[in-house]
């Protein structure tokens, strides 16, 4: 890349929530939803001396994608590691079931959802994971209508009940920035033993679950650069490519095959060996 | 966490309203929006620190007198990102 | 099953399994940590599944009943089996202790396996088959999402030792930063905390409270009496919307998940 083509590039992973969400909208059209002057926060963590934050982690804005109307969801994860709460799940799930009303009634709409979580929000346990499974079948009922287009930029990744909805989106877009996983590293070594996984070994975590090896494998559909512009590409073109055939999550026959050629020893590089030759 | 309200005397009018940062490490949220009297609330995670508060919110009403009502939920911030997340929330309102 | 077994709570998966589906064949095929048996209940031929203990799963991590890779996809092939025109029941038993926690789960995507199951469960839901779980052990984390969330109808034993959450205590507690201790006072003071079923269904989450059985070790009348339950709740999930909405319309949830219900008027208003 050129100088000033470098030069000219916003980073996507260093935008907050607000500004990925405006960034995917086309420009102009971003209009907030429940913002922070609605003021509905978590009701659950003042009462634990944990401040709150007025939208609760998570911007819902409706505006256009490619000139087609859309809702973008973007998860904050600095506030609280972008952890699933009560409110902040339930503004995900509410946007989806209403995403998913228009597309029944006809009305077009693209949804893309911005994932920066470690799942569910251990303060709020049961209704973080209570708005998880709500998110889950939003997701599952408004893609029979819409594909669902999700984001996954970096640097905390997806993981948790929120690396189950990203399993269910209709395309996933990653960067080299993310990562994507059900248990984060620090939780597999506190409950399996170091032995397990170090979780102090970055390298060996990247090449188990960083966008790279997710997208080489099939995990992820795109392996976009981090660059704002090049990330609303990329969201414009999966909408434009509409719904897949199948969605990965119902590919049981393809996916059991798959884990019946497994590497003697779990390693990223000799999974893409062995797994590539049948990229979905 | 600890919760306070601070009142300072102020009457230049705001232009609109302005939310600017992010309750993460080291920083803060602040809601600013026009009002008849100057208010600040705030929820800190940090106890103890009420008076640095005052001494910081008050160097910004001195600077910049105006009529607001304010929010602030942070999570240990250092007076220094205090006075730049509320000159940028200032800055915003009258965008 | 002798009675020391079967006491266990890591059995209570299989324990009800053969209760609920008592002589009915255990289908052929599929891991042998998933058992499955089609099995008459009130008029319908209706689909039981329940992940179960394997001390020699192939993957090491999910020996103890964990929610893993060949569970996820095992439990999505078992539910995506019964679609068709028939519309037939499913009844998910729930005693799930985790998601499988190891680095070739991970690597080898137990997240899409998980997502997999929950797919199937809420694609048959939508697609008009009644989905019902019974919570008999423990329902934790994404095992539960991936392994019985997803019902139209979430039934549970009113016992003890049933255990429902976002994470097992010892390792929210890790964390959390917090002591075991602290976190069973602040479940006391904070509902969605608590790890017992009463609390979970003050959150409006539980279609119904099945008290009176021996959990551990089921009599012919008790799996008789939750039989019937299943029955019922089938009935009423054929007869309601097919989404999850149920789950907010109770006088529980108007009163515990208030926010959740307060978001979703809010951004209706707002939608345009």
């Amino acid at each position: 890349m050129s100088v000033p083509a470098l030069m000219s590039r916003t980073s996507f992973v260093e935008l907050n929530a607000r500004e990925r969400a405006r960034a995917l909208l086309d420009d102009g059209s971003f209009r907030e939803l429940l913002g922070p002057f609605d003021r509905i926060e978590s009701p659950w963590l003042a009462r634990q001396n944990i401040v709150p934050q007025a939208d609760d982690g998570v911007v819902v804005a409706r505006g256009t994608i490619g000139g087609v109307a859309a809702v973008a969801i973007a998860i904050e994860g600095a506030f609280q590691g972008g952890s699933t709460g009560e409110v902040s799940g339930a503004k995900i799930a509410g946007a989806l079931e209403l995403a998913a009303k228009d597309a029944k009634a006809g009305k077009p709409i693209r949804p893309v959802l911005v994932f920066e979580t470690g799942g569910v929000r251990l303060q709020e346990a049961n209704l973080g994971l209570a708005a998880m499974a709500d998110v889950h079948a939003a997701v599952v009922a408004l893609r029979r209508h819409a594909p669902v287009v999700g984001v996954i930029a970096g640097m905390i990744g997806c993981f948790g009940g929120m690396g189950i909805t990203a399993g269910l989106v209709s395309r996933l877009i990653v960067t080299r920035q993310a990562r994507l996983g059900l248990n984060g590293p620090e939780v597999i070594e506190q409950n399996a033993g170091v032995e397990e996984l170090d979780s102090r070994d970055r390298p060996l975590i990247w090449s188990l679950t960083g966008g790279e090896q997710r997208h080489a494998v099939g995990l992820a559909d795109d392996l976009v650069a981090d660059d704002a512009d090049a990330l609303a590409d990329a969201v414009r073109a999966a909408f434009e490519r509409g719904q897949p055939a199948e969605h990965q999550s119902e590919r049981i026959a393809f996916w059991r095959g798959r884990l019946e050629r497994l590497p003697a020893t779990p390693e990223g590089p000799a999974l893409r060996k062995l797994w590539m030759g049948d990229r979905p | 966490m600890e919760r306070f309200e601070l009142r300072f005397s102020g009457n230049a009018p705001l232009a609109g309203r302005a939310h600017v940062g992010v309750v993460a490490s080291g920083d803060l949220e602040v809601l600013m929006e026009p009002s008849n009297e100057t208010v600040v609330s705030v929820r800190t995670s940090v106890d103890g620190f009420e008076k640095v508060w005052r001494a910081t919110l008050a160097r910004f009403f001195a600077r910049h007198p105006v009529a607001a009502r304010i929010e602030i939920n942070d999570s240990g911030a250092t007076p220094g990102v205090v006075s730049l997340r509320l000159a940028q929330a200032l800055e915003r309102t009258k965008a | 099953m002798s009675a020391t077994m079967s006491a266990a709570l890591s059995s209570r998966g299989r324990t009800w399994f053969e209760a609920i589906a008592g002589g009915a064949a255990r289908l052929d095929g599929g891991p042998a940590s998933v058992l499955a048996a089609d099995v008459a209940i009130g008029g319908d031929t209706v689909r039981v599944i329940s992940v179960v203990t394997n001390p020699d799963n192939r993957f090491p991590r999910a020996r103890e009943g964990e929610v893993g890779l060949d569970e996820g996809w095992g439990v999505a092939a078992r539910v995506r089996e019964v679609f068709g025109p028939e519309k037939r029941a499913i009844l998910a038993i729930v005693d799930v202790p985790s998601q499988a926690y190891g680095r070739a789960e991970e690597l080898y995507g137990i997240h899409l396996a998980c997502a997999a199951a929950a797919d199937a469960y809420a694609s048959a839901r939508l697609a008009g088959h009644p989905v019902v779980s019974l919570v008999v052990g423990r329902a934790l984390s994404g095992a539960f999402l991936a392994h019985g969330y997803q019902a139209n109808r979430v039934l549970a034993l009113d016992d003890p030792k049933i255990s429902i959450h976002a994470m097992g205590k010892q390792a929210a507690a890790r964390v959390t930063k917090r002591s075991v201790e602290q976190l069973e006072t602040l479940g006391e003071e904070i509902l969605p905390l608590a790890y017992d079923v009463r609390s979970f269904a003050k959150l409006g989450l539980v279609h119904e409270l099945i008290g009176g059985v021996d959990a551990d070790a089921p009599s012919a009348e008790d799996a008789a009496k939750v039989t019937a339950r299943i029955a019922d709740a089938i009935a009423d999930a054929r007869s309601r919307p097919r989404d999850l909405s149920s789950r907010l319309a109770s006088p529980e949830a108007r009163e515990n998940r208030a926010a959740s219900i307060r978001v979703r008027e809010a951004l209706a208003a707002q939608w345009g």
